[in-house]
């Protein structure tokens, strides 16, 4: 079992199971969060139960943290072993000519969406807690989509979650598929179906988180 | 044609190499890379110097002997050639070409543009083979029944000539493609069933410990490849290694 922990496929595997773990989480994210377009006491409602519910709160969000924190240790550990591997650059090296630029820096991608997680649980995350625990406000459940929306009030807080989704769609687009290559996955080599439909997702949900930021702020300025 | 080559030089495996400029003169679209390398060279010994040291052998693309960047592609800008098959008529009069060697922490450079490679035999070693008693019973090569599909992608897979593109153009320097084809090649054959938890286990950590790094699938070794080994390979490698770590 210990070589399962030290080689560089149980890396690929840590790295692929954790990402896959943040594609379901963004997936549910985006559910959620679209309700605030069409439907805001839903929205409400739902924000509540994910806040106060001691399930989600003591389980799922730690869980998701621990996930969240082992994808990007591993990222940075793969990163920097893959340096190594190469002490010596070459002096001409033509990476657009065999690869996609997305493949090739996943470190950037993953950076640039990490810096906007912290703005993201600035945001949202820590006045959180702050109402919960710190100044122990009571419950409200229908506060949430007033902080919404008072949140993409901003032109400049609007402009880089639209930056940062736009990123993050470049990461998803290797990465989600790439994380079935990974795992050995059979389908993703036969046929093309697999690959479209992670392609289609990378898309999709950051497009999603996208709209929603501009909804909001065109919708309450 | 003329053109200008930028080489890299390095004296030994111990001295610090740089890129020295070449200009070229008469070189002709029909000659192999190899055979400008040659007048290169043979320029070079009649002025007294050192000639540039470069792999070859078959120069038929079935060796893999020869390896070189150039303009940042192994085995240069054609696809599914080696340098020995790629012709002069490639590029044009004028052009400046950057030729390098392979670089890697498991190829470590021997003199100019050769490289050491052996770290690729450790890993063959390490378990791409079948052991088959030869004690004068051959069976017959038909005895096994072997589903056509998966022989024809075996045999693809055994295609694979060593020659260390795909590390080279992987922009982590990962050996995986050529050792997940030396794992595939008998994998998919019953022959090979019964050591495969062996083989992929002592296979993958000789890779590793050759200080090759860990593949991202971005798919360069795949477009690189002379011979078009699949990265379907390495999928087939990682279960075979999962099957092996969890099941024995």
């Amino acid at each position: 079992m210990s070589a399962l922990v030290k080689s560089s496929l149980a890396r690929k595997w840590v790295m692929a199971l954790s990402g896959l773990f943040l594609v379901v989480f963004l997936t549910q994210h985006f559910v959620i969060n679209i309700t605030s377009v069409f439907a805001p006491d839903t929205f409400n409602e739902i924000s509540h139960f994910m806040g106060y519910n001691p399930m989600v709160q003591f389980i799922a969000q730690p869980i998701l943290i621990i996930g969240l924190i082992v994808h990007f240790i591993m990222g940075i550990v793969l990163e920097l072993k893959n340096r190594s591997a190469r002490p010596i650059k070459y002096a001409k090296f033509s990476g657009n000519a065999n690869s996609q630029w997305v493949s090739r820096n996943m470190i950037i991608t993953g950076l640039v969406v990490l810096a906007f997680l912290g703005l993201h649980m600035y945001d949202f995350w820590a006045e959180e807690i702050g109402y919960k625990y710190i100044s122990a406000n009571p419950e409200d459940p229908t506060r949430y989509y007033e902080e919404l929306v008072h949140k993409f009030a901003p032109f400049w807080r609007t402009i880089i979650y639209v930056i940062a989704n736009v990123l993050l769609a470049m990461h998803l687009w290797h990465g989600f598929n790439s994380s079935f290559q990974s795992m050995g996955a059979k389908a993703i080599n036969k046929g093309d179906g697999l690959r479209k439909f992670t392609y289609a997702w990378s898309v999709i949900i950051p497009a999603g988180f996208i709209f929603i930021a501009l909804f909001h702020h065109f919708s309450h300025s | 044609m003329k053109l200008t080559l930028k080489i890299w030089r390095q004296a030994n495996s111990e001295a610090k190499g740089n890129m020295i400029t070449y200009p070229i003169d008469g070189v002709d679209g029909d000659m192999s890379f190899l055979e400008m390398m040659d007048i290169v060279n043979e320029g070079l010994i009649n002025k007294g110097e050192e000639p540039v040291e470069f792999d070859h052998d078959c120069r038929e693309g079935i060796c893999g002997a020869c390896s070189m960047m150039i303009n940042g592609q192994p085995h240069g800008p054609q696809r599914l050639t080696t340098t020995c098959q790629l012709h002069m008529r490639k590029f044009n009069d004028g052009d400046t070409i950057t030729i390098e060697p392979w670089r890697a922490a498991g190829f470590p450079v021997i003199k100019d543009l050769i490289v050491d490679r052996s770290s690729f035999d450790r890993i063959q070693q390490a378990g791409a083979y079948v052991s088959v008693n030869t004690s004068g019973n051959t069976q017959d090569a038909n005895s096994i029944p072997v589903e056509k599909a998966k022989a024809d992608e075996a045999f693809h897979s055994a295609t694979c000539i060593g020659c260390g593109a795909c590390v080279a153009a992987c922009k982590n320097a990962s050996a995986m493609l050529f050792t997940s084809a030396k794992v595939s090649q008998y994998a998919l054959l019953p022959q090979g069933e019964v050591e495969a938890t062996d083989r992929v286990m002592n296979m993958v950590r000789q890779m590793d410990m050759e200080g090759f790094g860990n593949c991202t699938n971005t798919g360069a070794c795949m477009i690189e490849c002379p011979k078009g080994i699949k990265l379907e390979n390495i999928a087939r490698m990682n279960r075979e290694y999962l099957k092996a770590e969890t099941l024995g």
